[in-house]
């Protein structure tokens, strides 16, 4: 018999075949904080067929805005998204790197005008997508160092 | 297509086609009768020009205010920032919208990179990039541009020699671009540890140039037709002996002069200190008290351009 260690969920949205590591960065990245008003499981270090190890992340009676899991393709590309709706798979999807990227992550530069106490949002175009490359649209600053930038 | 300066943002070089900076060029040239003084113009008068230098600079600030001022325009702002709302703490956004609602023009030269981007999106008059920390100093390329066009007056194959501090050197990553851009063949000499980054000279081969490298103004300066000298800033340097060993290796003298073109012409973003010798000042070569002259005319075509004085 197969054994659950999260049981699987009614309606709502599961993240699976996240990077090893990365799923306390993946909440972060979809907003979910201490306020949060849904059941989130999360689970770290989880056997995969396909990369060795895995996180998941499952939450509960919502359903996520697929443009802003696109974000989750930063830290990781090979995440992939089920939306359940009656314990049914009703639609899953492979995350895609978007072509710009607003907020979530500080510009790796220290002297960039974004580090500052400015009311500003920083903003990077996307250069390449493998590897995953940005560029800072204020100091021009380009970095392949995603997950450690995120906010 | 040169109508649309008006109201343009003069962020970074990169934001410019040649076209527009061959239009900018040809309008300075015009400038200089008026920026020598020798002809007068109310080009833009009753216009106000917001000059907000968060770092000390001599050069470009008053070259700013002389050119703004022999346009019949007047100058407002600070040329530092303590004692200015800036030093209570106030961001450059409300600085910027605070400004913005009392000039037509807003000049910015800021220590942290990125700030003339930022300054542009909460503006709605023209920002003006007058450098912001190590990042761009648009203006100083295009003058750079304008001094070496006037001496060479094609730039397509000319060889430029640049020598310095090029890993840091603002100015030289915008220049070099700006002249792989018009088909000038580069050499970058520097001792190893203040080479020219990479990234950098990716992107100049992404032009369809190769440039040279070298560590030995010798073995390169017999062909060059431009010679453009940065300062070695001390602070780069752990060991202050270390400093002074690498710095009188790229000083500039007559004895280094003595096999070259003819008409090579030696430039230099100035200030100097020690790079090149009071000596060589007298000689025909020596072009950087102009080029510091030709700060006036091409800021003059920028702001009239923006400004919409001219199109």
């Amino acid at each position: 018999m197969k054994e659950f260690k999260v049981t699987p969920i009614r309606n709502g949205t599961v993240i699976d075949h996240i990077n090893v590591g990365m799923a306390l960065k993946v909440l972060k990245i979809i907003g979910v904080k201490e306020d949060v008003t849904s059941t989130v499981s999360v689970l770290m270090h989880v056997p995969s067929k396909k990369a060795g190890w895995k996180d998941i992340v499952k939450i509960e009676d919502r359903e996520l805005d697929p443009k802003e899991l696109d974000r989750i393709a930063l830290i990781s590309p090979n995440a992939t998204i089920n939306i359940i709706r009656d314990y049914n798979v009703a639609e899953k999807f492979v995350v895609e790197v978007p072509n710009v990227i607003k907020g979530i992550m500080r510009c790796s530069n220290p002297g960039c005008i974004t580090n500052q106490n400015e009311p500003v949002e920083t903003e990077f175009i996307v250069e390449s997508k493998k590897p995953i490359t940005l560029k800072c649209v204020y100091c021009d600053r380009v970095t392949t160092q995603i997950a450690e930038n995120i906010l | 297509m040169s109508a649309d300066f008006k109201g343009m943002d003069v962020v970074s070089i990169r934001d410019f086609s040649r076209e527009q900076i061959e239009h900018v060029l040809k309008l300075a040239d015009k400038m200089v009768p008026i920026a020598k003084g020798d002809e007068r113009s109310v080009l833009l008068e009753g216009h106000v020009l917001g000059s907000l230098f968060y770092e000390p600079s001599t050069r470009t600030r008053l070259s700013f205010d002389a050119a703004m001022t022999r346009l019949g325009g007047r100058v407002l702002g600070f040329d530092q920032p303590t004692g200015a709302s800036v030093a209570k703490g106030e961001t450059l956004a409300d600085t910027i919208r605070m400004v913005s609602a009392y000039s037509d023009v807003i000049v910015l030269r800021h220590p942290q990179e990125g700030a003339a981007r930022l300054a542009a999106h909460f503006s709605d008059k023209p920002i003006i990039n007058a450098g912001d920390g190590a990042g761009q100093h648009p203006t100083q390329t295009m003058l750079d541009l304008f001094t070496i066009q006037k001496a060479k007056k094609d730039l397509e194959g000319i060889n430029v020699v640049i020598v310095g501090d090029l890993k840091y050197g603002r100015t030289v990553h915008s220049l070099s671009e700006a002249l792989a851009m018009f088909g000038a063949e580069l050499t970058f000499v520097a001792p190893p540890t203040l080479q020219i980054p990479k990234e950098h000279l990716k992107q100049i081969e992404s032009m369809g140039h190769k440039p040279r490298q070298s560590a030995s103004l010798h073995e390169v300066i017999k062909d060059a037709d431009v010679l453009y000298v940065t300062r070695i800033q001390k602070e780069r340097f752990p060991d202050p002996a270390e400093y002074k060993k690498v710095a009188g290796t790229y000083r500039i003298d007559l004895e280094l002069l003595k096999d070259v073109k003819k008409d090579l012409i030696i430039m230099h973003p100035l200030p100097r200190v020690g790079e090149i010798s009071p000596e060589v000042d007298s000689t025909p070569h020596a072009k950087y008290f102009e080029q510091a002259f030709n700060g006036v005319p091409v800021r003059m075509a920028l702001l009239s351009l923006v400004l919409g004085g001219h199109r």
